[in-house]
């Protein structure tokens, strides 16, 4: 090969210009994500900032604007969300464990279940809402109370935890379990004394992402009954709502000051939001463990 | 025909070879062991005695079944799925894998230590504590942290830093841990699956050193490719090969088990005769 081929241009100047045109249409699509995004955003804050007040947080909703918030929503998603915790984490971790730890993968139903909980993470939540509404609902005559809604949501969060939580447990390296079991470890101490504990920051941060998605749900809480306007503070027994239907709520009204009182409680719900995935993030880089 | 390399082999084996091991107690009676995974034949039939207090090698090529057939010794096959021990591995005088043998009691005596340091993601005082703890030995836990420590030669080193995390120490020091962490229970016998092979030459000799002081009390067994090692520091010594059948199914097979020095000076078997002098493997 001669020393020409090492030249500026020919071959080499057209692959660069390709090189830039292909750069600059990553750019581009990335932008158009951003700007949606940032466009959003900035709409919503400059609308809700002037609402975003005691009154949004701690009044019932009201038929007049001034007076109008949205407390019940805030308590009711609050108290989904700590059932939530209450109900999917062992659930989550226990199946977890069992699939991980247990299960003999060379068992077909072993096979078959590990199967069903990745497809179960992919159904869309209006048939969890159906399911909510006639089993829960109906079937076990709850009723549309605040139990049911957090109940149907532990169902659709369960998969995501699973999977991340198995995914944690995992990660830990099997020269862990095999240095536990060479000390006279009976397998429930090497799982409960080694494997989980390494495994928690990853399970932790699966777990809160899960939550972060469970608090946006609409559409299987409107299903098992949630109502759109409770002017008192929700009860486990009782009816409720939640934040986002609440948003929709004054997003629907005819006066125009409650869509900006609902631009200012999409605030709330993001900032719920951005709390909980740093608080997943930190967790994240303040435990990550390099084996 | 012997190279150089082999006279100083040899030479090494022939010092401090005074005593006769083959004299002493039998920890392990080994008579028709063979393990098969999925159906498999891993290693083929072996018998073989080890003796108290001393230390015995297994050496080897790659792929010969040394390191399964030391996991036979502790029950840690059982945990392969798909693994299956035939023959009998008698632990002074108790077959290891008779229908009433619980293998979690079988390694609570039989310590091991692994090829790479798996030091728990814990402080080093919690990875020590690990083994007395899952035994309900919590009594005067600090001193026995601090024994096992004396004893795997590293307490100097780290004494004043218990509570940090011994993902922070260095190769060498971590596999003195996995020791000093084995040596907590009291354990009658300490595995080691190739302890030395993921260390520095410096970190290596400390464990030979090691090795030297712990067989006074507990008698050692070592996996180990490194023929010098062996030569150093083991009292008897088990030579496996691998057989290849027509099909191209490869087999462990142990070739000769003798003392050390008989090994690596006049060995019985061609094969050994091979191995040692570097002709092969």
């Amino acid at each position: 090969m001669s020393v020409d081929s090492l030249r500026l241009g020919g071959r080499g100047g057209r692959g660069r210009v390709r090189g830039v045109a292909f750069q600059a249409l990553l750019l581009a699509s990335l932008g158009i994500g951003f700007v949606t995004l940032g466009a959003l955003l900035v709409d919503v804050f400059v609308k809700g900032i002037p609402y975003l007040d005691a009154t949004l947080l701690f009044n019932p909703p009201s038929a007049s604007p001034q007076e109008a918030g949205a407390r019940p929503a805030i308590l009711a998603t609050i108290y989904m969300m700590g059932i939530l915790l209450v109900t999917v984490l062992p659930i989550g971790v226990g199946t977890a464990i069992y699939l991980e730890e247990y299960a003999d993968k060379s068992r077909w139903y072993n096979r078959l279940l590990d199967l069903n909980i990745q497809n179960l993470a992919a159904v869309p939540s209006i048939v969890y809402g159906i399911l909510g509404l006639a089993f829960l609902v109906r079937g076990l005559g709850l009723g549309r109370v605040l139990l049911a809604g957090a109940l149907i949501l532990t169902l659709l969060v369960l998969p995501i935890v699973i999977v991340s939580s198995r995914e944690a447990i995992r990660a830990v390296p099997d020269s862990i379990r095999q240095g536990g079991y060479a000390l006279g470890a009976t397998q429930w101490q090497v799982i409960w004394r080694q494997v989980l504990p390494a495994a928690i920051p990853g399970i932790a941060t699966g777990s809160i992402l899960a939550l972060a998605r469970a608090i946006g749900e609409t559409a299987p809480l409107i299903l098992v009954g949630a109502l759109t306007y409770v002017a008192f503070n929700p009860t486990l027994m009782g009816p409720f709502t939640a934040l986002p239907i609440q948003i929709f709520q004054y997003i629907s009204r005819p006066q125009a000051e409650f869509k900006l009182i609902a631009a200012a409680a999409i605030i709330v719900l993001l900032a719920i939001l951005l709390t909980m995935n740093a608080f997943a993030i930190w967790l994240r880089n303040r435990y990550q463990r390099r084996w | 025909m012997t190279t150089i390399a082999h006279e100083q082999l040899s030479e090494i084996a022939q010092q401090h070879r005074d005593e006769d091991v083959s004299r002493r107690a039998t920890v392990f009676e080994v008579r028709d062991l063979a393990v098969a995974y999925s159906g498999a034949v891993a290693l083929h039939e072996v018998q073989l005695q080890v003796y108290e207090k001393a230390v015995t090698a297994f050496i080897g090529p790659s792929g010969c079944g040394k390191s399964t057939f030391i996991r036979c010794f502790n029950r840690m096959n059982d945990l392969v799925p798909g693994a299956v021990v035939t023959g009998d591995v008698l632990y002074h005088g108790v077959d290891l894998y008779g229908d009433e043998v619980d293998p979690v009691e079988v390694r609570r005596r039989i310590g091991m230590v692994f090829q790479k340091p798996n030091p728990f993601p814990k402080s080093i005082y919690d990875n020590i504590a690990f083994g007395p703890r899952v035994l309900g030995l919590k009594d005067g836990l600090d001193d026995r942290v601090e024994e096992a420590l004396q004893r795997a030669a590293l307490w100097d080193e780290v004494k004043d830093r218990l509570k940090e995390s011994a993902l922070g120490l260095s190769g060498g020091q971590q596999q003195r841990l996995c020791i000093a962490r084995a040596l907590a229970v009291d354990p009658d016998v300490i595995l080691m699956d190739e302890p030395a092979s993921a260390l520095d030459p410096i970190s290596t000799t400390r464990i030979e050193d090691l090795m030297h002081e712990l067989k006074r009390e507990v008698t050692i067994v070592i996996v180990t490719h490194n023929m010098q090692q062996a030569a150093r520091v083991a009292d008897m010594t088990a030579f496996f090969s691998v057989e290849v059948s027509d099909d191209g199914k490869r087999t462990g097979i142990l070739v000769e088990y003798d003392k050390t020095a008989k090994i690596f000076t006049t060995p019985s078997d061609q094969r050994t005769e091979d191995y040692v002098t570097g002709r092969f493997g």
